[in-house]
């Protein structure tokens, strides 16, 4: 592991307002506005220009299956997560009693979709930032073994997820008590060799990024994640902070909100203690909840030296990413070894009045969804809270750091250094902080 | 600027607008055939791919996502401006996607609803499909897009031939497969016979109906679907209509039909009061 040195900062001037950006679409670009006070930055914005699409007004009057069906369309990347959520909310609320290995086959499932998300994300989108590159299509050019090893192994959770789902993007057998198909063991042991082989990919993967040279940065942030004492958080736990918040899942409302910020169409999420902003995510499960990865993940943390790292150097999440990594293929193995098709596929439930709520762990960080439902089993309100828009005001934290760490390197370097930061945290808006567009407003 | 050869490739630009990411997801899910496709074809604008960006002009232009916002509407007439063959891909920019059940309420309300400060954002009344704004040359249906009709459309387009796509029935895929019809065999109200194929009969072959995410086959008998749930499986009009008040609601027939049974379900159609989540927010907001 090294540490790029970090530049002498050139003098920064007493008062200065830095517009960084232009940024105004999602899909095209971000904004970013740094404020210098008294040679401080005092201020960073990122501003999300996502189009809204108002799901939680989509889902008033709808049934639970067809939230199921509706919120998965929240992302493409991480559609199980939204499913997820969704599901134990309902069942949790309606009292159903689901099979075990309807229990296991969920987890089956999101393994499959955090070996696809964490994959994209380390090879297509964050590891071209450490080698050089603009792309990973650009980057096959010199790595191609490497680039093609990455898509293999993606492939595999693909493959996992179109079995179980039918698809892997926005999968259609999730429903309410179980699943609408459960698979055939044969079927699941076919994924087998291709689960194997990613699994030595993402060893190799992992022991790969951990020798990649990380950008200085340090900033101590507050964790937050789902802990479970007997498992790698997925579907179950309670929500644990690094400063000793522990409550059951249901309760999120009560330590956090969310409020409105100008410039953003992402709702940013907070603490009720005024304490600002939290970091979910790789990091913060690794953190927290180290424990109960893998003993193969455990062991390439320790391996890689990255675990004190992680929790500080945002820029080293990609190793925590790969650590994940490992963890979703040793499981999947471990699950597909053990399966044994449910007997009871899909419970008969009742609808019941009241608030379904719950929080999974999407591939970047905690999601909890509240539903009020009423006695016919209708969605009457539905608050949805996604992991990029609790991590922006953590986000925003880390770019007043990293801003302060650039601001005497060349424009074009300082850009992409800050551009590199922002897809540390793989947001959801990846897309457009490829092309954040660095612009000195000298006031 | 165009140059005087002929490119050696076709360039390429991928956009999204109001979307999910899961259509041009599947392209970067083309796997091992991926760098194949990246050989043929010179990828000068793809985002969620690329920090490399170029404004055109394109051989050919895939459209992810519909047209919801005012910048979006301003940017795809100049998006067309600079292209050869434009591509809508997927449910959102063929049909407008599960957003246009906006199209049928009052989208101040909707807004309202989810933001304590609806002045700070900008957005259209309608959620619209790319082909209401500006031509397009070939569209990939989906929720998300099929990834063998997609490269079935990259090799036509490298080869200059027409794209073979699937313009039979869900059913027909269904039946071709030898899967169960679950709305004969458990009375499963399904979509299949009115909705175009293309992604192999996944909801069927999963056990459940079809829910028409590749939108209305051409000359689809709406009607006489609508007239089987109610009449022969003895489902409310309304519950029957809804069924089309999905992720391809707003294209034609399904929204003449979903019209005519009562319109969108409720947190749709409704001009919805202020939700208290919203409510309490907003009072949040303007008690700091």
């Amino acid at each position: 592991m090294t540490e790029r040195p970090t530049p002498t900062p050139a003098p920064v001037p007493e008062d200065r307002t830095y517009a960084v950006g232009e940024l105004t679409r999602v899909e095209g670009e971000g904004s970013l506005h740094l404020v210098v006070r008294g040679g401080e930055i005092v201020e960073a914005r990122l501003g999300i220009f996502e189009a809204p699409r108002y799901f939680e007004a989509l889902v008033v009057d709808r049934t639970p299956d067809e939230v199921i069906d509706i919120v998965a369309r929240i992302c493409g990347i991480c559609p199980v997560a939204y499913q997820m959520s969704a599901v134990h909310a309902f069942e949790d609320l309606f009292g159903v009693a689901i099979d075990p290995s309807v229990r296991a086959l969920r987890r089956l499932l999101y393994c499959g979709e955090w070996i696809e998300s964490h994959a994209l994300h380390i090879w297509l989108l964050h590891a071209p930032d450490f080698l050089g590159y603009p792309s990973a299509i650009a980057m096959a050019a010199d790595h191609r073994e490497r680039v093609e090893a990455a898509l293999r192994a993606k492939k595999a959770g693909n493959d996992l997820l179109r079995l179980l789902g039918g698809r892997p993007i926005h999968p259609v057998s999730v429903r309410v008590g179980g699943w609408s198909r459960a698979p055939r063991r044969s079927e699941l042991l076919a994924l087998r060799p291709a689960l194997a082989d990613g699994l030595a990919i993402a060893q190799e993967t992992t022991r790969f990024v951990a020798s990649l040279p990380m950008p200085a940065f340090a900033r101590e942030p507050r964790l937050v994640s789902l802990r479970h004492p007997d498992e790698y958080p997925f579907n179950h736990g309670r929500i644990v902070s690094s400063d000793g918040i522990d409550i059951p899942m249901a309760d999120w409302r009560s330590i956090f909100e969310e409020h409105q910020v100008e410039g953003s169409n992402a709702l940013h999420a907070r603490t009720l203690d005024g304490k600002g902003a939290y970091l979910l995510g790789p990091a913060a499960r690794v953190t927290l909840t180290g424990g109960t990865l893998h003993p193969l993940a455990r062991e390439a943390l320790d391996q890689s030296g990255f675990a004190e790292l992680i929790r500080t150097n945002i820029y080293a999440s990609i190793v925590a990413r790969g650590v994940e990594l490992i963890h979703a293929y040793a499981e999947a193995l471990d699950l597909i070894d053990a399966y044994v098709p449910p007997s009871v596929p899909l419970a008969a439930w009742e609808p019941r009045a009241g608030v379904a709520a719950w929080a999974t762990e999407a591939p970047r960080g905690l999601l909890f969804h509240r539903y009020v439902v009423d006695d016919r089993g209708r969605i009457r309100e539905a608050q949805i809270v996604p992991p990029t828009s609790q991590n922006q005001a953590a986000i925003e934290a880390d770019l007043v750091v990293a801003a302060r760490e650039v601001l005497a390197l060349p424009h074009a370097e300082a850009t992409h250094r800050l551009e590199q930061m922002i897809r540390s945290y793989d947001p959801c808006i990846s897309c457009a902080t490829h092309f954040l567009d660095l612009t000195i407003d000298r006031a | 600027m165009a140059s005087s050869a002929a490119p050696a490739r076709p360039r390429v630009g991928v956009v999204k607008m109001a979307s999910c990411d899961g259509c041009q997801l599947t392209i970067l899910d083309l796997e091992e055939r991926l760098l194949d496709v990246t050989e043929r074809f010179e990828i000068l604008d793809f985002p969620e791919a690329s920090s490399a960006r170029s404004a055109g002009p394109f051989d050919v232009l895939f459209i992810e996502g519909s047209i919801s916002d005012p910048h979006q509407a301003e940017r795809i007439v100049e998006l067309r401006a600079r292209t050869r063959y434009l591509v809508t891909i997927g449910a959102c920019a063929t049909a407008g996607g599960i957003q246009a059940l906006r199209n049928w309420g009052d989208h101040a309300a909707f807004r309202d609803a989810v933001y304590a400060r609806p002045e700070w954002v900008a957005s259209l009344d309608r959620s619209l499909p790319v082909a209401d704004l500006v031509p397009v040359d070939a569209e990939l249906r989906g929720c998300p897009i099929d990834p063998d009709q997609l490269l079935e459309l990259l090799a036509a387009l490298a080869t200059g031939r027409r794209p073979q796509l699937c313009d039979e029935s869900v059913c027909q895929e269904c039946k071709r497969r030898g899967a169960v019809c679950v709305a004969v065999a458990k009375g499963v109200p399904c979509l299949g016979q009115v909705t175009q194929g293309g992604c192999g009969a996944i909801c069927p072959r999963y056990g459940r109906g079809c829910y028409g995410c590749f939108g209305p086959r051409e000359g689809a008998n709406v009607d006489g679907l609508l007239r089987h749930l109610t009449a022969d499986l003895g489902h409310d009009p309304a519950e029957a209509g809804r069924l089309l008040a999905g992720f391809t609601a707003w294209a034609q027939p399904f929204r003449s039909a979903i019209d005519a049974t009562g319109g969108a379900p409720e947190g749709s159609r409704r001009s919805l009061p202020m939700a208290p989540e919203a409510a309490r927010r907003a009072a949040q907001e303007g008690a700091r």
